[in-house]
């Protein structure tokens, strides 16, 4: 069976959730099914608000589903397992802990805060280029600098699956890129699973094993693209035909350019 | 020279000193009456010669001040955590707090005399009423403005609630405390005058309010004068403790 099984996922928010301003419920996610393997990196891409936020937090057992059922390496997730990492779109560090504390953070909170533990953060900080930065405030850092700090906080307890949502989508472009690969690296050395969600396509294309295409709100799997581009990747497989056909896909299964047939006709 | 010494030393002083002369001008050349408006020299020789009564009526406010401060954080901050975490005490009691927010302190002062009497207890009442709203509203805000994704994190490592305070909440509120204590302990010196104007035969309020019935207008103004550095003083504790935690405090352009 495959690590992941994600089968028929609702999730509706009921008018208490949504705090005064609603007044009736919200369907944030219809219907979501999608499998994954063990050291899977799948990118969840749909456009914003769709709800694919909504299906990562569920996988993280923050939130209750409303329908349907989602179990991890055999797990059937109701709540916080404690061995996932999440990443967000903010790096949301500790402004009052230096870098090293703010990686150590989750190793307090699970009392494994040993020698072990700062060994390792050490490590991680090395390999995302922060070894200089051990005890910076996380003001005094980029934005990209602090994110790749919450990227150590998320693996520093070695999870079983890294939840990512729209982790660099607040960085410029050349500093996503940078992050892109860094990402690929780590998940290479530490062979993470990885749900990642993101509105870039080629983020989305340049990064997975599998893309999975949400619709519109409320989110239903519009497809599943699995990109057939072998790792270690670098930026040149951007200008690959291999590339830009998985694009291709993902645009048309987003309603972003009409299928190549419909053209073909149309023409 | 530097730019640094005339910013920070000289102006300001030039400034103290302008206004002296201006008033030294004013006593001379209108010959306004010392009962009226005492020259700057008759202030001087009032605070050197009854600086023995000043001290004690001084310390005497400083305690009343400091004690009633103490207090209202003691209260201010466990009610706080009560407020900002539990929804049904949230509901119940902000909105009183708010409501009795804008009843103004000065008008219960009276009604405190009467069920407390005229010594410490009603000083320390009528401090604590004012200096304690600032203190629980302000942390019950930066309890409130934890951000959610820190939450999140805690609770997707199945923190304790004990966790997400100490490690979370109370961190990410502590600038805010900082900020409602500020705002606490000038207040704080207010309520202790107040308290001493309404009712009570000691501390520098009393002290004012004796010297102008007396008409020795010097002491009234030496009595303000030193109800000033009282209150630049206990503002300055605040600062220094401040201070001592700003190892743990975001850098200042991130506080609110």
């Amino acid at each position: 069976m495959a690590f992941g099984v994600i089968k028929n996922v609702r999730k509706v928010f009921q008018v208490e959730e949504l705090g005064s301003t609603a007044l009736e419920p919200v369907v944030a996610l219809d219907d979501a099914s999608f499998e994954f393997g063990e050291g899977d990196l799948v990118a969840l891409l749909g456009p914003s608000g769709c709800g694919k936020t909504t299906l990562l937090r569920i996988v993280g057992g923050l939130i209750a589903k409303s329908a349907g059922s989602v179990a991890i390496g055999g797990r059937e997730i109701t709540r916080p397992m404690g061995d996932y990492g999440f990443v967000f779109q903010s790096p949301s560090l500790m402004p009052w802990r230096n870098v090293l504390d703010n990686v150590l953070f989750p190793m307090e909170i699970l009392k494994r805060n040993d020698a072990a533990a700062r060994r390792h953060a050490h490590e991680l900080l090395d390999l995302v280029g922060l070894s200089g930065f051990l005890s910076a405030r996380p003001h005094q850092l980029s934005g990209g600098m602090q994110q790749r700090v919450a990227l150590c906080r998320a693996l520093i307890h070695q999870p079983r699956l890294l939840l990512m949502d729209e982790p660099f989508g607040a960085l410029d472009e050349l500093t996503r890129m940078e992050m892109n690969d860094l990402l690929l690296r780590i998940r290479h050395e530490t062979k993470a699973s990885v749900l990642f969600v993101t509105h870039s396509i080629s983020e989305a294309v340049y990064l997975s094993d599998k893309v999975v295409v949400f619709s519109k709100r409320p989110a239903r799997v519009a497809r599943e693209i699995t990109v057939a581009i072998p790792y270690p990747r670098s930026q040149k497989v951007r200008f690959t035909p291999a590339f830009t056909a998985s694009e291709r896909i993902a645009s048309e299964a987003l309603g972003v350019i009409a299928p190549i047939a419909e053209e073909a006709k149309a023409s | 020279m530097s730019a640094r010494f005339a910013s920070q030393i000289l102006y300001p002083l030039a400034g103290v000193v302008v206004i002296i002369a201006v008033w030294v001008l004013a006593c001379w050349l209108a010959s306004i009456p010392t009962v009226v408006l005492p020259s700057p020299d008759k202030v001087l020789r009032s605070l050197i010669i009854r600086s023995d009564l000043l001290f004690s009526e001084g310390w005497i406010t400083l305690k009343e001040t400091l004690y009633g401060f103490l207090l209202a954080l003691a209260v201010g901050l466990p009610l706080a955590v009560a407020v900002a975490n539990s929804r049904p005490l949230n509901l119940m009691f902000y909105p009183l707090l708010i409501a009795l927010q804008s009843v103004p302190k000065v008008a219960l002062a009276p009604m405190i005399l009467v069920w407390l009497g005229t010594g410490l207890e009603s000083k320390l009442a009528i401090v604590w009423l004012v200096a304690f709203f600032p203190i629980i509203v302000d942390t019950a805000a930066g309890l409130r403005a934890t951000p959610k994704e820190l939450l999140e994190l805690a609770r997707s490592l199945n923190a304790s609630p004990l966790q997400v305070f100490l490690k979370v909440q109370l961190p990410a509120a502590l600038p805010f405390v900082v900020t409602g204590a500020k705002v606490a302990i000038t207040l704080a010196v207010i309520g202790a005058v107040i308290g001493e104007f309404v009712g009570s035969s000691e501390g520098l309020g009393f002290l004012l309010l004796s010297a102008t019935s007396q008409l020795d207008t010097p002491l009234a103004f030496a009595a303000l004068f030193a109800l000033s550095v009282l209150g630049i003083f206990v503002y300055a504790l605040v600062g220094l403790g401040e201070r001592m935690m700003s190892s743990w405090l975001p850098p200042a352009p991130e506080r609110h």
